[in-house]
Parts: C-alpha cells; sequence; structure tokens
C-alpha cells in the first residue's frame, strides 16, 4: 500500500548584498516523493514568508524514517481543511507504528468522513501523544488500561483451490466485540470470568429495604 | 452472569496462524493492537519478523503466551519456548490437517494406489468383523 513519507525540507532565500546571510527555515512535509516534498515546502513557505522558488533555494531535502517502526504510537495531527463552504480546523488522533503511516490514515480518513481532497488539507502539526493525553474515545478504547478481550468471529472461511499449488483461505468477516464491562486490572483470563460469576451473584442478592 | 459463545480471544500474546499473505502458515503471537484491523505480531520462533497484520489474515489458536504488552521479541520467544507452542502445535489435529492435505497435494499415481488398496485391506478387515459380530447377534436371536 502506497503511504507517504516524510521529508526533511530546508531552505532559505537566496543570499544578496541586503541580506548576505538569511535564516534557514526548515519544515516537515509528508509527501509521496522528494519532489513533491520540494514544491509542498515552497507552497506552504511562500504562504508564511515572503519566499518563492525563484527567490531561494532549498538546502537540505532528505527522508526522515521512522525511530521506532515497532512500536504502537498514538498521533495528534492538527489540521487545517477547506470544506465547501469554509476553512476549518482540525485536531484528529490515530494510532500507527509510523508518523507518515498515521498522516496516511489521516488524509484517506478526511477524504472518506468529509469529503476533502489532499489538495485542500494542510497538515499543521503531527505530535506523538501519550496514552493519558489522548482525547478521541476511538483512540483511547485501544489502551491497555483495561484488559480487553475482542472476539474474532469468522463467520464463514472460503477455500479456494484454483490449482494443486494455489491455496488460499479468505476470512469472511470480521467481528469485534468488547467487553466494556471488564474494568478490572488483572492479566488471568479465568480470574475475570470469576469476578463476572461474582458479580452475577451479587446482582441476584438484591439489596434489602 | 456473562458468558460468551466465542472462545478465543484477540488478546496480549495470544497466538494466531497466518492464513495468507507471505506468511501463510505460521505462527505468530499477537504483542499489541494497532487499531480494529491490524495487530503489531511477532513469531520469533517461526520466522516472522515483528510487523503489523491485518487481523483478516489472522486465525486465533487455542495457544496464549504469557507477555506484557508491546514486549521486546527477546521476551516473546522466551515465553514461545517456555510454553513449547511449536512442540504443542506440531501435535495438534489443526497442524496435522495441513500436513495431511500437503501429502495430498503432492501424492503421485503410485501414492493414489498404495492408498487405495491399504484402504482396500483396512476395510476388508472391518468388514470380517462386523459380519461375525452380526453373525453372533444372529445366532443369540435364534
Amino acid at each position: 500500500m502506497k503511504t507517504l513519507r516524510e521529508y526533511k525540507v530546508v531552505g532559505r532565500l537566496l543570499p544578496s548584498a541586503k541580506n548576505p546571510a538569511p535564516p534557514l527555515y526548515r519544515m516537515r512535509i509528508f509527501a509521496p516523493n522528494h519532489v513533491v516534498a520540494k514544491s509542498r515546502f515552497w507552497y506552504f513557505v511562500s504562504q508564511l514568508r515572503k519566499m518563492k522558488k525563484a527567490s531561494g533555494e532549498i538546502v537540505y531535502c532528505g527522508l526522515v524514517h521512522e525511530k521506532s517502526p515497532l512500536k504502537v504510537k498514538n498521533f495528534g495531527i492538527w489540521l487545517r481543511y477547506d470544506s465547501r463552504s469554509g476553512t476549518h480546523n482540525m485536531y484528529r488522533e490515530y494510532r500507527d507504528l509510523t508518523t507518515s503511516g498515521a498522516v496516511t490514515q489521516c488524509y484517506r480518513d478526511m477524504g472518506a468522513r468529509h469529503r476533502a481532497r489532499a489538495h485542500a488539507i494542510q497538515i499543521m502539526k503531527v505530535q506523538i501523544i501519550p496514552a493519558n493525553k489522548c482525547r478521541r474515545p476511538a483512540i483511547k478504547q485501544f489502551h491497555v488500561t483495561e484488559l480487553y478481550r475482542a472476539a474474532l468471529q469468522q463467520k464463514h472461511i472460503r477455500r479456494f483451490q484454483r490449482c494443486a499449488k494455489l491455496r488460499l483461505s479468505q476470512v469472511r468477516r470480521t467481528f469485534w466485540c468488547l467487553s466494556v464491562a471488564a474494568k478490572i486490572l488483572t492479566c488471568c483470563g479465568w480470574l475475570l470470568r470469576c469476578s463476572f460469576w461474582l458479580l452475577g451473584l451479587l446482582v441476584q442478592v438484591k439489596p434489602g429495604t | 452472569y456473562y458468558y460468551s459463545v466465542f472462545k478465543r480471544f484477540v488478546e496480549i500474546g495470544r497466538v494466531a496462524f497466518v492464513a495468507f499473505g507471505p506468511y501463510e502458515g505460521k505462527l505468530v503471537a499477537i504483542v499489541d493492537v494497532i487499531d480494529q484491523n491490524r495487530a503489531l505480531v511477532d513469531g520469533p520462533c517461526t520466522g516472522v519478523k515483528r510487523q503489523a497484520l491485518p487481523f483478516k489474515c489472522l486465525q486465533l489458536t487455542d495457544y496464549v503466551i504469557k507477555v506484557p504488552h508491546s514486549a521486546r521479541q527477546k521476551y516473546v520467544r522466551r515465553a514461545w519456548e517456555k510454553a513449547e507452542i511449536n512442540k504443542k502445535w506440531e501435535e495438534s489435529s489443526w497442524a496435522k490437517k495441513i500436513e495431511a492435505r500437503k501429502k495430498r497435494a503432492t501424492m503421485s499415481d503410485f501414492d493414489r494406489y498404495k492408498v487405495m488398496t491399504a484402504k482396500k485391506m483396512r476395510n476388508k478387515i472391518i468388514k470380517h468383523e462386523v459380519k461375525k459380530l452380526q453373525k453372533a447377534a444372529a445366532q443369540k436371536k435364534a
């Protein structure tokens, strides 16, 4: 699957007699390749500073690799997008292994939920959020603060045997159940079941009047 | 009282069988859940690098290893070897059925002939015994 890549782009105005040492500006750009990254750099920088491609130069444009691609992280993404009737700010949260993966998810999500095309979206800030600072319930439900068990219901497994070599098995449907009442910090499944049994007992024995 | 139709749950440490994809046929442990569709999965003893796999290609097994969430590969390997998952898997009927299917798929005509004659011999013996028991039962009635 094609994901965006994170680029670090550093650029400055061309040095002139009036301005012999112009300041460097760095941006984090999420783009499919370095050509688009440089283009987006100029797009943003000319919005923010009096600098354009004709009067400036890109000093550095390099790919940024993910520091911990095997750790699941919560990303908070601040963005600005144009809808049909106006432009709005948004804060969205995603769970992913890499920053560029989260930003790609964001673009797809914005397209799906708000019909916002990529050209109408500006990513303002991407930050890794610790679990306790997450605001969205859809992201918080995956935090291991409570023991959750999910049932992977395989409704129908169909095996295709096209030829003797190829064997393809597909899961028809998955079903995700969350045990919402399991707010008990244990690691053992049987303890969980015991506690639920106890709860059942408590419910039966109604408090006396 | 809470009871569930489901017996195998997606949980940290659950061993899953990869049904399709580049790691088809291998066992992995679910180390963390990324979101609704993906799990961070690791199979140090089965040759699967730590990565995100979609739940769609995972089939849950009965085995769970004791591992804290997002544990390093070293600890997943340790827990896997302690629980002897590979040995348990080889002995399970699931793995045996897969093995049998593979064997059947690579049978030559001679192998099929051998199977046919073996089946014939077995059925002959069974029918012989059945006939004896039927005869004995009929004689008892008379």
